[in-house]
């Protein structure tokens, strides 16, 4: 199978993921966006690791992944909070820090 | 003997430093510290001219290097002092004219609680007066130049309580100020010429400086000679100046301040004799002045006012001799020690007469004075015969040398010169007999409207007495002064003899004889006085000024001079610095306020893409990331 095919689809879900990042509300879907696009991200580096014949990118798939994981304790916990604060988790409630 | 000379300027500097800062416990003898320090400079003065006289040649000038006050360079401005004759004359003149005048403050100033600080000013006038003369070069002149305005601005302003004094305070600094300005560019243009400020360099090489320079030079002097001198156009300071203390006004008219313009100008007289448009400029000064504070003095009411158109116009004298040149320079000095004596006098006399009728300065307000006051009547009398130049008086000798000297100038200025002095010696005679009639003849007219106000408050009635013997005294010395100094200076020529080494003299060329010129002189006087006489002696003085001629409400105006001043450069100054203003609210400070503005708007606009939402920031990265991603492939692709 041709691996530029995996590279349409890591395409496809940094797209996914995007567009869900600007067009939905909800702060949990959101999140679950922003962690489709890491992953897309991860595909095409593993991908490419395939197509130059080196390791390089699945060292830094490895990176991408203790990030991300880092970022889902931290964002989850400010989902919480502030769900418990406000009742909602819409991010346009989130609001406040505006001129 | 040459140290002493430093002393005559010390003697009352110190006595200015220690009245003004010796605080209230000297109130009880300040005033005899001010007039014993005076006087101890008229006595050095003594002292040093007796040592004159043993001297003969150049050995008369004496100098004296006290300490090097700016060595920079080429710039070498010495506090150093030169006694030449010329000197020597105002020297015995401000010192014993002053000393006088100190003696007199005494009793007049008796009940003003500021006596002490009054006598610390009238010495300080004294040193800055003996400064600006003692002087070797231009620039400590200049510093005494401007001592005497410092000195004269605070005497004036005495009685700063009055907002007339302090107004007229002002007003003599300000116009100063022209004339210092004149004074100091010509200082400064002196120096890029000749290299120094002395005297001897300067003056001997003043012929080798262009004519332009030399031109330039001597107007600029006669500027700064205008402002102290009180000359047209800058002599609107004087008539004001009357705010302060009658012994005040004695000093300034008679031995300090005015003097220094045709000092100056005397002094200069080679750079004015290499410069004959700049010595023409200082006779039409000196003509235009002698008319026009003789006109002003015929129409005042106020005595003290009356005296200063006087004095204005006899400057005007002196200043018209100082520009006919080396025929003119010593009878310029010679009738300016002439009219110290008798000017101070007449002042005085005033001050005795005012002293003596409640402050009261309205000439229609006096009358028949003579009999209450007979020892100031006497004075006065003497002091007035010697001005209108009577006769072998003081006056007499002086005047009338400077009559023919400028009709000896030659030529059509010659002759409108010498018609001017002429038709001023007339004016003179009929506005001092105009004051001696209104104050000490006639009806009295003092105490009349205390009884006709019905039911008012009663006005204290004036009780004219004799002033006391401190007043009394000086005026009697004064009135000897009047009466012989100018016979003395006649006699085998003494004064022109003691002078000439120092200013040079020619004698010139009369176009008619002395004998008619004088006789001329006598005729005018005698139609002055019996004009006088035929309106004030023979008619009783109406109580309230009449109406009069334009001329007259003219000269009660002082020829309007202040609206001239006003219309002439008051009026321009204010629209220029509106204009100024205009100017730096609309275009400077709308450069800047616009910046702000439009900086200011521009973070306005900028500050609505912070609306908080989140997607929107999402957005704005996902689109400059695009952004970033297609100029790079942009750039790679080229």
């Amino acid at each position: 199978m041709n691996p530029v095919n995996y590279l349409y689809l890591a395409a496809l879900l940094f797209t996914i993921g995007g567009a869900g990042v600007m067009i939905r509300r909800n702060a949990i879907i959101v999140f679950m966006c922003v962690e489709l696009m890491l992953n897309a991200c991860n595909l095409a580096f593993v991908t490419f690791a395939r197509l130059h014949d080196n390791l390089d990118g699945q060292i830094f798939a490895f990176f991408t992944m203790v990030v991300a994981a880092a970022e889902v304790v931290v964002g989850l916990a400010i989902i919480v909070t502030f769900f418990r604060s406000r009742h909602s988790a819409s991010v346009d409630d989130a609001s406040l820090m505006k001129l | 003997m040459d140290h002493l000379i430093g002393a005559l300027v010390g003697a009352p500097l110190l006595g200015a430093g220690i009245l003004l800062t010796g605080g209230r416990r000297l109130d009880r003898i300040g005033h005899w510290i001010g007039c014993l320090l005076a006087a101890v400079s008229f006595a050095i003065g003594v002292l040093l001219f007796a040592d004159m006289l043993g001297k003969s040649g150049a050995a008369r000038t004496m100098t004296s290097h006290l300490f090097s006050w700016v060595p920079v360079a080429s710039f070498q401005a010495n506090v150093s002092f030169q006694l030449d004759q010329l000197s020597m004359t105002f020297v015995l003149l401000i010192t014993g004219v002053g000393t006088l005048i100190h003696i007199y403050s005494v009793g007049y100033m008796e009940y003003d609680e500021r006596r002490r600080q009054f006598f610390g000013y009238l010495n300080l006038f004294l040193a800055a007066m003996l400064l600006l003369v003692l002087a070797d070069n231009y620039l400590l002149l200049y510093v005494g130049w401007e001592g005497v305005g410092l000195a004269s601005y605070l005497l004036i302003g005495f009685w700063q309580h009055k907002p007339s004094a302090a107004t007229a305070a002002k007003k003599a600094f300000i116009v100063n100020r022209v004339g210092d300005m004149g004074l100091s560019i010509a200082v400064m243009v002196m120096f890029t010429t000749f290299g120094t400020f002395t005297f001897g360099p300067v003056l001997a090489h003043a012929t080798s400086a262009s004519q332009a320079k030399l031109t330039g030079i001597g107007l600029l002097l006669l500027l700064g000679a205008c402002g102290k001198s009180a000359q047209v156009p800058l002599q609107s300071w004087l008539g004001d100046a009357m705010e302060g203390p009658t012994p005040v006004s004695a000093l300034i008219h008679a031995a300090t301040m005015v003097t220094a313009g045709v000092y100056l100008i005397t002094r200069s007289g080679a750079i004015f004799n290499a410069a004959p448009t700049a010595q023409l400029a200082v006779t039409v000064v000196g003509a235009v002045t002698l008319l026009f504070g003789a006109i002003v003095g015929c129409a005042k009411d106020d005595i003290k006012k009356a005296l200063a158109g006087s004095t204005m116009s006899q400057i005007g004298y002196m200043i018209l001799a100082a520009g006919l040149g080396p025929i003119g320079y010593v009878f310029a000095i010679m009738h300016l020690v002439t009219h110290g004596f008798f000017k101070a006098g007449l002042f005085l006399g005033a001050g005795s007469v005012m002293h003596g009728m409640n402050d009261e300065v309205d000439m229609r307000k006096y009358g028949g004075l003579r009999t209450y006051m007979p020892i100031t009547y006497v004075t006065f009398g003497l002091g007035y015969l010697a001005i209108i130049g009577f006769p072998g008086l003081s006056g007499y000798w002086s005047k009338d040398k400077i009559i023919e000297a400028a009709f000896a100038k030659g030529g059509t200025d010659g002759w409108i010169l010498g018609g001017v002095a002429l038709l001023g010696a007339g004016i003179t005679a009929f506005y001092m007999t105009r004051v001696m009639l209104m104050t000490f003849f006639g009806d009295k007219r003092w105490g009349r409207e205390a009884a006709q106000e019905p039911g008012g408050v009663a006005q204290p009635q004036p009780h004219p007495h004799e002033a006391p013997k401190t007043m009394t005294i000086p005026m009697i010395i004064l009135a000897f002064g009047s009466v012989f100094a100018g016979g003395l200076f006649s006699i085998n020529s003494s004064f022109l003899h003691w002078l000439q080494p120092v200013t040079g003299h020619t004698e010139g060329h009369l176009p008619v004889s002395a004998a008619v010129i004088q006789a001329a002189t006598l005729v005018v006087l005698a139609i002055g006085l019996g004009l006088a006489w035929r309106q004030y002696g023979r008619q009783a003085v109406p109580a309230v000024a009449p109406r009069g001629s334009l001329l007259t409400r003219a000269a009660r105006r002082d020829l309007l001079q202040d609206d001239f001043n006003h219309v002439a450069l008051v009026k321009p100054g204010e629209y220029l610095t509106r204009g100024l203003v205009y100017l730096d609210h609309s275009l400077v400070d709308g450069a800047v306020n616009g910046t702000a503005a439009s900086v200011g708007g521009l973070s306005g606009r900028l500050r609505r893409l912070q609306n908080g939402y989140v997607r929107s920031y999402a957005v704005s990265m996902f689109g400059g990331a695009a952004l970033l991603v297609a100029a790079t492939l942009l750039m790679r692709g080229v």
